[in-house]
């Protein structure tokens, strides 16, 4: 049985066996792919509205750069299908642009970066990682993907209400947050995506420290694992502070309460909200005082977004390099340091906010700290590959693609953490450069790896190699033609969020730039269809996955090739670590988790 | 296939929705946590606002509701102690306590809000009725959160089939308790500091 079931021949076989079991409780189509409390379906669930939103987010982005490239020219086809409020002649207004600027960020972070990695990502692969047949709190997991699509459609509302959707930027800084229907209905929806990550965080916890495998205690976990469990903890810590920032602020949107708004708040049209009430009867409101709350979250949201990224690398890196993680205690304890820190630099986000010179040495000093933990992944990262036997497959081209941009991102960061010189380069486009190069350059290229490398054990087929392997050199290339620029444009003194850069005389010679940037982030968006296509083409004719095609170690590739509810089909022990590769006790090069120590001498005459 | 043995009893020895209710409770101080920090930033930046309005509340009221949440918190302790002794009766006496007790405070609560509101006080009044009507807002949120399951399980203690998750009654009590202790720093914050 032990050997039988390791077999690859015969993994299709025994994921047929595994069905046939649950044959007798065939759930409704309702109960089975939209209210499904399976982690598995959840995850895909997770997986395709953030791919959705991945599209409509990149559509603002190329709005963006369209304007910044040809400043009043009508878009190309879009520009006559739009209403005349947002574009004149076909040509982005100002009002547009900068709820185009808001709305990307928004649903980039909000709707596909996080729901990827912590939705997507952490439902699938904990539960099938340590072992067991699904999360510990199924409902809540349900309620936890359900809020994510109801946030969404609240915010992307904001488009049809009177005066647009939100526009003061994804960090949505009162008090020009303070007013206007789309400002509220962004609040509502980061309120209602917030309350799905503390429940998904919840959930991710519990069922780590409940639900392991016997035998498997915690430094037996994957990378994966550790990190998504590191960033639950994250995120049950830091959203509800977000939350209470958004209910503050909309008791200012809709009460003037003046909690963020500051006493006497004049505007040209006499006051800052149109029904004549003016806020300041009641003393005056802190508008930094919604920054220091947002960054304490926002910061840590960062770490969200990047953490389990990393644990997915990590698994890929030493699969395909068929070599144990180097430094695996090292690896756990640098993802807790950062996550640690990550709680006490929220200020440099504010250097230029107001703050005693002190305060921002302190922040100064505890961001650059960071570097020390992200230098201990990335050294072990390129220790893990260091002579070993790597397999250029498409998951660990992406991992390796994470790596490099990854590692030009996070100098940029110290940058900025520097604060003399992030008030030279703060708000301009090479912040822009920054955080593209650690969300798109890091976390994107990770999530892609992720997708790839898991789409066998998720749909029990294999993507194209080819097309996969095409999808990440063109999407390699395109990222940095397009992406690399905006650091030399930002020092120049391009500003981050702006209609018309060429209203100033000084920023007229970057236009050749920006059409080379717009060209190449063209054929960015464009070379993302390839993985569209690819996952879907796949699903439907892709070739049957193996149970373990990747000769890999964890616990979910114990699993049937597509598992049914409940996962697997035999009893889990875990017997060792998660990276045996290249073990002298087998003769194969990996060892799995669930191999019995009496069955690894059998196990490899058998194979060979 | 024989069956599988995949769900065993939890590693940590800590039944999933007490573990997921303590983890959830630690998000809920941090959710707070935000308003208090913000009423902190606010009071110093307006002294003689906040000093006025809590002036205009009404404390004995308050002291009362606080005296009421206590003893509710009493009641549903007791309630966990005899379902665990078996004494159903004792049960749904205490459990139905405390969910008088919770109807009594929400009583108080729009006695409250209705004398503001009468007396032309609103959110928008001032910074400290922003946060004030927040900070209680949410706080009888969470007690109609807490309700409604209390209620559930004594209803269903009256039933044939009778009530007696005991592990259950201790997650809510986990709550209520947390629910309670909340209450316990709003009433002197909001109330009591001129």
């Amino acid at each position: 049985m032990e050997a039988a079931v390791l077999t690859h021949e015969h993994g299709h076989a025994v994921a047929h066996a595994a069905d046939h079991t649950h044959e007798h409780h065939e759930p409704s189509f309702i109960r089975k792919y939209l209210f499904s409390t399976d982690h598995k379906t959840i995850a895909k669930q997770f997986l395709t509205t953030s791919m959705f939103f991945l599209l409509v987010g990149g559509a603002f982005a190329l709005f963006i750069r369209w304007q910044l490239a040809y400043p009043g020219e009508p878009i190309p086809i879009i520009g006559s299908w739009l209403p005349d409020s947002l574009v004149s002649n076909g040509a982005i207004q100002p009002g547009f642009y900068t709820q185009l600027v808001t709305m990307h960020a928004t649903v980039m972070i909000f709707f596909v970066i996080i729901p990827m990695a912590t939705g997507a990502f952490a439902n699938f692969c904990i539960p099938l990682m340590i072992g067991t047949d699904d999360m510990a709190m199924p409902i809540v997991n349900m309620m936890s993907f359900w809020l994510v699509p109801v946030a969404g459609l609240t915010i992307m509302a904001g488009f049809f209400v009177e005066g647009g959707t939100a526009a003061a930027g994804w960090t949505n800084y009162p008090p020009l947050s303070a007013s206007g229907m789309g400002h509220t209905l962004w609040v509502i929806g980061v309120f209602l995506v917030g309350f799905s990550s503390i429940l998904g965080g919840m959930n991710y916890v519990t069922t780590v420290l409940n639900k392991r495998a016997k035998g498997m205690r915690m430094f037996d976990m994957p990378m994966t694992v550790w990190a998504l469990f590191i960033t639950a903890i994250l995120q049950t810590l830091g959203t509800p502070v977000l939350a209470a920032d958004a209910v503050l602020l909309f008791v200012d949107q809709v009460f003037h309460a003046g909690i963020f708004i500051p006493e006497n708040l004049l505007t040209p049209n006499g006051g800052l909200f149109p029904n004549g009430a003016n806020v300041g009867t009641g003393g005056g409101g802190q508008p930094v005082l919604w920054q220091h709350l947002f960054w304490f979250y926002s910061h840590p949201a960062v770490y969200i977004m990047i953490l389990p990224i990393m644990g997915v690398v990590s698994d890929v890196l030493a699969t395909f390099a068929r070599k144990p993680i180097y430094g695996y205690k090292a690896m756990v304890f640098a993802i807790m340091a950062i996550a640690f820190l990550g709680f006490v630099v929220w200020g440099h986000h504010m250097f230029l906010s107001g703050m005693s010179p002190l305060l921002g040495t302190t922040f100064m000093l505890s961001t650059i700290v960071i570097a020390v933990p992200s230098s201990i992944k990335i050294f072990n990262w390129l220790g893990t590959i260091w002579r070993g036997d790597i397999h250029f497959t498409t998951p660990n081209l992406n991992a390796l693609g994470f790596i490099s941009t990854f590692v030009c991102g996070g100098l940029s960061g110290v940058f900025m953490a520097i604060g003399p010189i992030d008030v030279y380069i703060h708000d301009t486009y090479f912040i822009v450069a920054h955080i593209h190069y650690v969300l798109f350059g890091g976390a994107l290229f990770g999530i892609f790896a992720g997708i790839y490398y898991w789409f066998p054990k998720m749909f029990g087929k294999m993507y194209n190699e080819s097309m996969g392997k095409f999808h990440f050199v063109t999407t390699f290339i395109t990222f940095n033609l397009c992406f690399f620029p905006m650091h030399m444009i930002g020092v120049g003194g391009h500003m981050r969020r702006i209609h018309d850069p060429y209203v100033y005389e000084f920023l007229k010679p970057f236009q050749p730039i920006n059409q080379f940037i717009t060209i190449f982030a063209i054929l960015l968006g464009f070379a993302q269809l390839i993985l569209i296509f690819n996952l879907i083409w796949s699903v439907k004719f892709g070739r049957p996955a193996p149970r373990n095609p990747w000769r890999a170690n964890t616990l979910e590739w114990a699993a049937p090739a597509h598992p049914g509810h409940g996962n697997f089909d035999r009893d889990i022990t875990v017997y060792r670590g998660p990276y045996e590769f290249a073990s002298p006790e087998s003769k194969r090069d990996y060892l799995p988790q669930w191999i019995r120590p009496a069955h690894v001498e059998q196990e490899t005459v058998a194979k060979h | 296939m024989s069956a599988l043995s995949l769900a065993h009893e939890p590693v940590t020895g800590i039944r999933h929705g007490k573990l997921g209710m303590w983890i959830f409770l630690a998000s809920e101080v941090m959710f707070f946590s935000g308003f208090f920090t913000a009423f902190i930033i606010l009071r110093n930046a307006n002294l003689s606002v906040f000093a006025h309005g809590a002036t205009e509340l009404n404390w004995p009221l308050a002291a009362l509701n606080t005296v009421n949440l206590i003893v509710s918190s009493l009641t549903m302790a007791m309630s966990i102690l005899s379902l665990e002794n078996g004494d159903k009766g004792k049960f749904q006496l205490y459990l139905g306590i405390t969910f008088l007790c919770a109807c009594g405070f929400l009583v108080i609560k729009y006695i409250e809000y209705t004398t503001k509101f009468s007396h032309g006080i609103y959110p928008g009044t001032s910074s400290f009725f922003g946060l004030y009507f927040t900070m209680t807002g949410f706080h009888a949120i969470h007690v109609i959160g807490g309700m409604i399951p209390i209620g559930w399980m004594l209803a269903k203690s009256f039933t044939k089939r009778g009530y007696a998750d005991t592990g259950r009654v201790e997650i809510l009590g986990l709550y209520w308790h947390f629910v309670d202790l909340v209450w316990i720093f709003l009433f002197p914050v909001l109330y009591l500091i001129f």
